[in-house]
């Protein structure tokens, strides 16, 4: 069975545009194929373009306060404001914000803060990972052990400590500015051991084989083998987990705003909305509350299973 | 002819031992695997020397001491004068390092999948800043594939056009000496005989010398000029290759001649060897192979014998004439 | 005549993919005979492996018998499922994998995986089963099998490991062992060990055995007849002296010349061009043809004969008539 596998799987491919390449791979055909994939795919990619063209198509700018009327204050959502006759799609917070927009920018700032939390936990996890793996030795028990250690604190307790850390050492003026920076940081640094541990182990079993021999043997250097010959045979799994990364940031960094030590209420992120709206869950306002946590809620679920279809598409003991 | 490669007393040991941890608490003693066990030979330039034996017998592990993938604990390996593992002189070295190159077992595991059959043909001339323009397209024609599938991957050739590619590969450094450790292995009988082929007319060619790894001696018999035995991590016997098929010395030869599967001996009745090759990290005592011997003495259970001539055969027995 | 232990009948496995449906398996015909090694040879993706695994109903999914019959003393097993499946496996059929270590369970000692397997089959009480399970070490040429019946699998060598599988697979009497590469994975001397102790089971306990290896040589010295397959069909079918002496099918001719043998010496090998072509991608006609120096335009055009069409020996249209050398 194996050998014919294999044999599927290496079939030759008489080889057109890149393009065309692409579409025909295995893992576009598995994606096609998977219409959960393909939904969360959809979700994920639309609620990414709001954000990004958030100003374009945001109705309100909800943090100038010139444009702000107090009078629009609890508008319910699909109705017209009893005083000012203003219309607002998914109604308006305490201070007459219109939700639809802060929103639109939140999830900018929960996008951006989650792309760049991964990508700092990925390029710590994923070089220490391969150093780790390739060297061996002592430089391996020191990184492996660093990596234990960290693993019996919550992550959300590092970030939490990294972020009162910072908070202490930064003045109180540019504190405000500094808070997604901070989190970028917290975020990163307690997720790279995951990272770190996939790659070591994939190193571990890349290493061994020829073809990493026969570079030796023409005298590559050891870091220029772990660059060119090992890392991208080990970017597969990398992949699987930096999605799965992406939904958990976003989530950390809503719970870190949740408690009041993320993104500053002048700059939302979709945690900070939850956090406000949350005061306003038992008088009626739901719509302040509930809104941004569909959204937080869609936007983090269909990353999470577009990480577990990629994970099984990329498994080829799954195929 | 003159020596290009001189092995002598060539010796590797592992540590297999558990971490020191375990030891302490298990009061176990380190465990050393001698898997190179004072082994010396010499290859002539444009021959094929061949080491055969079962797996443990160290074979591929002095084919990665020779090309420097594994340092020895004792002994040398000159290539041309130059040992590699002490050797100072970087330029030296680099020549030498040049000069050897490797074909490995597995063609599925030594081509990495994420480059293209150029790249990984030039690969040895690029990494020291040598022209490549047009060498992989020459090399693959050299090794009967063609030009076009140099901007191919790995995954689109069969096992043996993969061997070719790796053949091509340690061809593009220029080398005098290819450490090839069971080539063919892992190929099916027909490409075998492809591969073979076509390692025969590059030694040719271009004046190869090949240091040649297997466990079939129908291969080793075909390819070999000349043949050592390995047992355990040492050299039981060493002859040219008509003079081991014709008249083996060492009763391990005869044992392995014996039980080797023959496409002409239909229905067959032997009697198969006694026993299996025993652990390397507990050898017996004396000679290696005495519990397996059919005609081992006393002596053979307390002195290890030494290689001696006999004629043009080297053997390590002591009943050996 | 007796009734054949195996009998397989136009047996047809096929595997539906994304780029068409490919047949590992095509057209295959053959018996097997209680006492009797059938070989069964080819390279890889011949079709060897899966052709066992159809007989002893181990087909991994997408892959299934589209047609064809396998009979097991005359009954027909191919569509037998679920459990009146497991019950015959063990019980009439055994099977040896390639690698002794997967396929024994790390966890359990050699003796209670005996015992289950005794138990699970025959109608024998607990200690019956564990004498049996002795009996049936001894005799795989196990040293001490009483003492060792507690160790575990990792305990054993490979060649023993080896050993304890064919234990394992004889232990419950089965009519049919079917040994897909059982010596592959060992060295030569192993090997040997191996071999004479499949030969002399067969003979002594009457079993059918179907030895599936890609090694010309076991083949040779243990089997009564050899099938040799070549892209999922059979080329070649017959005593196994006959075949390789005298071989009728191009395919088989040329395997036999590119083996290196040991009495000939430097000469350059005899080579078959090119490789087996892929399932997905099987050339028109004979899949043989575009590596055949004997193929005529009708090679091209019709596929291959059936092996009834050449005294049921060779699949082809232009077989080998005279008395060819084997090591020409």
């Amino acid at each position: 069975m194996s050998e014919l596998q294999t044999e599927i799987e290496t079939k030759a491919k008489t080889s057109p545009g890149r393009l065309a390449r692409a579409w025909d791979s295995d893992l576009a055909y598995s994606f096609r194929n998977n219409p959960v994939a393909m939904v969360s795919a959809f979700v994920v990619s639309l609620l990414i373009l709001a954000a990004i063209f958030a100003p374009l198509i945001a109705p309100h700018d909800p943090f100038n306060p010139a444009t702000l009327n107090l009078m629009n204050g609890f508008t319910p959502p699909g109705q017209a404001n009893q005083f000012t006759q203003e219309y607002f799609l998914l109604g308006t917070d305490d201070q007459g914000r219109d939700v639809f927009s802060t929103i639109l920018y939140g999830m900018r700032i929960s996008l951006f803060v989650g792309f760049a939390a991964v990508m700092l936990a990925l390029v710590i996890g994923v070089l220490l990972g391969l150093l780790a793996g390739y060297l061996g030795g002592w430089v391996e028990t020191i990184i492996m052990r660093i990596a234990d250690i960290q693993l019996t604190f919550p992550a959300i307790l590092v970030a939490m400590l990294i972020f009162g850390i910072a908070k202490g050492i930064t003045p109180p003026e540019y504190r405000d500015q500094m808070a997604i920076w901070v989190l970028i940081l917290a975020i990163g640094l307690s997720d790279w051991v995951q990272f770190a541990r996939v790659v070591r182990g994939a190193t571990l079993v890349e290493k061994n084989r020829e073809y990493v021999q026969a570079a030796r043997l023409i005298g590559r250097s050891p870091f220029s083998i772990m660059v060119r010959h090992i890392l991208p045979n080990v970017l597969n799994p990398v992949l699987v987990i930096a999605t799965i990364s992406l939904a958990l940031a976003i989530i950390a960094e809503a719970t870190l705003s949740f408690l009041g030590v993320g993104a500053p209420p002048t700059k939302p992120s979709l945690g900070t909305l939850i956090r406000i709206g949350q005061e306003f869950m038992f008088s009626g306002e739901w719509w302040i509350l509930f809104f941004p946590a569909v959204t937080l809620l869609a936007l983090a679920l269909s990353i999470n299973l577009l990480g577990d279809w990629l994970r099984d598409a990329l498994n080829p003991k799954l195929r | 002819m003159s020596a290009i490669v001189k092995v002598e007393d060539l010796t590797r040991i592992f540590d297999v031992s558990k971490p020191w941890l375990n030891r302490v608490i298990e009061r176990s003693p380190r465990a050393l695997l001698t898997a190179v066990s004072e082994v010396s030979f010499e290859i002539e330039e444009n021959s094929v020397y061949a080491l055969v034996g079962e797996s443990g017998s160290g074979k591929s592990t002095i084919g990665k001491i020779m090309v420097g993938l594994v340092p020895p604990s004792r002994g040398r390996v000159e290539v041309d004068g130059v040992d590699l593992a002490t050797e100072t002189d970087r330029a030296k070295v680099d020549a030498v390092r040049a000069d050897i190159q490797m074909i490995f077992q597995d063609p599925y595991a030594s081509l990495n999948p994420r480059w293209t059959v150029r790249d990984i043909i030039n690969e040895p001339v690029s990494i020291k800043g040598g022209d490549t323009k047009g060498l992989a397209e020459r090399l693959l024609e050299q090794v009967g594939l063609s030009a076009v599938d140099a901007g191919k991957y790995p995954h689109e050739f069969s096992g043996g056009q993969r061997q070719r590619i790796c053949i091509a590969r340690a061809l593009a450094a220029g080398p005098r000496i290819i450490v090839c450790d069971e080539p063919t292995s892992a190929l099916d009988v027909s490409v075998q005989s492809q591969v073979l082929n076509l390692m025969s007319d590059l030694r040719e060619e271009l004046g190869l010398t090949y240091l040649f790894i297997s466990h079939d001696l129908t291969v080793v018999h075909h390819m070999a000029d000349k043949i050592g035995v390995l047992y355990l991590g040492g050299l039981v016997e060493e002859a040219p290759r008509d003079r081991l098929f014709d008249a083996p010395k060492h009763p391990y030869t005869q044992m392995l001649f014996d039980a080797a599967p023959r496409m002409d001996a239909f229905g067959r009745e032997v009697d198969p060897p006694k026993g299996e090759i025993p652990d390397a990290i507990n050898p017996p005592p004396g000679c290696p192979f005495h519990p397996r011997c059919p005609i081992a003495v006393d002596r053979c259970r307390e002195e290890r014998p030494r290689l001696r001539p006999i004629g043009e055969t080297r053997v390590a027995c002591h009943l050996a004439e | 005549m007796t009734t054949p232990v195996l009998s397989v009948r136009d047996l047809v496995v096929e595997i539906p993919t994304r780029r068409g449906v490919l047949r590992p398996v095509d057209q295959v015909s053959y018996d097997i005979h209680a006492g009797e090694i059938l070989g069964v040879v080819g390279e890889s993706g011949a079709g060897k492996s899966m052709t066992g695994n159809a007989v002893i109903g181990l087909l991994d999914r997408p892959a299934r018998i589209v047609s064809g019959e396998v009979l097991l003393s005359g009954e027909p097993v191919h569509a037998l499922k679920g459990e009146r499946l497991r019950k015959l496996r063990g019980k009439k059929m055994g099977m040896i994998f390639q690698d002794p270590l997967t396929s024994l369970n790390p966890l359990l000692t050699i003796g209670e995986q005996l015992t289950e397997t005794i138990l699970e089959h025959l109608d024998v009480t607990q200690s019956e089963a564990r004498e049996r399970a002795i009996a049936a070490l001894d005799e795989v040429g196990i040293p001490a099998a009483r003492q060792r019946i507690g160790s575990y699998p990792h305990e054993f060598s490979g060649g023993m490991r080896q050993r304890v599988v064919i234990a394992l697979a004889l232990c419950a009497e089965p009519d049919l062992v079917i040994a897909d590469e059982p010596t592959t994975a060992l060295d030569v001397s192993v090997q040997a060990q191996i071999v004479a102790l499949l030969k002399r089971l067969c003979r002594e306990k009457g079993v059918a055995v179907m030895l599936v290896t890609h090694d010309m040589g076991v083949i040779a010295e243990a089997a009564d007849r050899v099938a040799v397959m070549y892209a999922g069909r059979l080329a070649e079918l017959g005593p196994v002296r006959e075949v390789i002496t005298n071989a009728r099918h191009p395919y088989t001719a040329g395997l036999m010349a590119s083996t290196p043998v040991a009495s000939q010496g430097h000469r350059r090998l005899r080579q078959i061009p090119g490789a087996m072509p892929r399932l997905d991608n099987l050339p028109s006609g004979c899949a043989f043809h575009p590596r055949c120096d004997r193929a005529e335009p009708r090679c091209r055009e019709e596929p291959g004969p059936s092996l009834e069409a050449c005294d049921g020996r060779a699949a082809c249209w232009f077989p080998l008539t005279e008395k060819t050398e084997v090591s020409a």
